[in-house]
């Protein structure tokens, strides 16, 4: 094998064993990879699940420098589903969610900090109902890597809670319903043409 | 005098009038009673229960009486002038379309989700269109917002049966209390 070839494999291996560099990911919601769940307990006997169908966002992450993870999600309130019409519809009503007044909650993070083993937890500011308070998610990496169609994806899960009346939710469900856990599961493809490189 | 007659209505109209009467009337407000119920009283669940069985039995009586309608002799109308008589036929048509289309808006709003309506346990009303974005909300806004017109307009028809029956004084409402004494009957059997 002559040394160009040797060097060129060389080159081709290093670009393909190194992650990538910093990179900004779109939350992919058009294929439905990102996942946005809340639970709170009903009357104390069992959870109550529901998501919110439509939101958007992005985050920026470099598995280098983990501290520079940046996220911004901007949920469509009116989207929940709890799997039932007619309690969909009050959780819009004013009572709950209000969302002929707030048609959009958001979350933009402010710091990371990294824990290790693809752990951190994600400080932010959450604006539900009109009203934004700090919020943190405690996040865990799921994976990242190349995909079959040409791009390249990162995945998270975090969990938070917050209490209802926080975000201006005056009724008071009882003791065991004043806390909304949220779930998300979320999958980003890397934007901006920072895609494989092949060398040739 | 099961059947109408051109100067009176029959008992089968009588009767369907009526209870289509106090079934809508009462279906108005329970629908109004029950959404200002609190999640936490007890009639929170069962009050829809019954309001959705009841909308759907007056949606099949409200289909008894077209047919019954369009089966049988309208009674002449006791309208003074042509204007009158226009303005009663869009009331009452109105009187009929409207619980027609919040049956329909009503059944829209509880099978948004692709639930069935479940009538007492007799029977389900299956859902057909649904998972429409947003639909149990545009279809409850519309049910609401057509429960209040029809309000409306059932209060101009007791204005103007009152009208005509203790100002005109001409039988509006004593017809449709009872059938009249018979008038002039087409019979067959008795032409010579």
């Amino acid at each position: 094998m002559t040394s160009t070839l040797k060097a060129a494999l060389l080159g081709v291996l290093i670009a393909v064993s190194g992650p990538t560099p910093a990179a900004d990911y779109v939350i992919d919601t058009k294929g439905a990879h990102a996942f946005i769940q809340f639970r709170i307990k009903h009357l104390g006997y069992s959870w109550l699940i529901g998501r919110f169908n439509r939101f958007e966002g992005e985050f920026r992450h470099d598995e280098k420098a983990p501290a520079s993870t940046r996220v911004e999600v901007t949920i469509d309130t009116e989207s929940i589903d709890s799997n039932h019409a007619e309690r969909d519809r009050h959780l819009r009503d004013e009572e709950f969610l209000a969302v002929d007044r707030f048609p959009q909650a958001r979350f933009v993070s402010t710091a990371y900090r990294d824990l290790g083993e693809g752990k951190g937890e994600l400080d932010g500011n959450f604006t539900l109902r009109g009203v934004t308070r700090p919020l943190t998610i405690a996040v865990s990496k799921v994976g990242e890597g190349r995909d079959p169609w040409g791009g390249y994806r990162a995945g998270f899960e975090g969990t938070t809670r917050f209490k209802l009346a926080d975000f201006g939710v005056e009724r008071d469900l009882g003791p065991a319903s004043r806390e909304v856990i949220l779930w998300l599961g979320i999958e980003g493809i890397q934007s901006g043409g920072q895609k494989f490189r092949k060398k040739p | 005098m099961w059947s109408n007659s051109t100067d009176s209505y029959g008992w089968l109209q009588i009767i369907l009038h009526w209870s289509t009467a106090v079934l809508v009337l009462g279906l108005i407000a329970l629908g109004l009673y029950m959404t200002g119920l609190d999640y936490y009283d007890p009639w929170y669940h069962r009050a829809p229960e019954v309001h959705r069985a009841i909308g759907i039995l007056t949606g099949l009586l409200v289909a008894l009486r077209l047919v019954a309608r369009a089966a049988q002799t309208t009674p002449r109308s006791l309208a003074c002038s042509a204007g009158q008589r226009r303005a009663a036929g869009i009331v009452h048509g109105l009187l009929y379309a409207l619980p027609v289309a919040m049956v329909i808006t009503g059944y829209l709003t509880s099978t948004a989700d692709g639930r069935a309506v479940d009538v007492f346990g007799w029977f389900e009303v299956p859902a057909t269109l649904h998972g429409i974005p947003g639909q149990e909300d545009i279809a409850g806004d519309i049910h609401f917002a057509l429960a209040m017109l029809l309000l409306g307009v059932i209060a101009l028809h007791l204005a103007a049966a009152w009208h005509h029956q203790f100002m005109m004084r001409d039988d509006t409402l004593r017809r449709m209390l009872r059938p009249l004494t018979p008038s002039p009957q087409p019979d067959h059997e008795e032409r010579p």
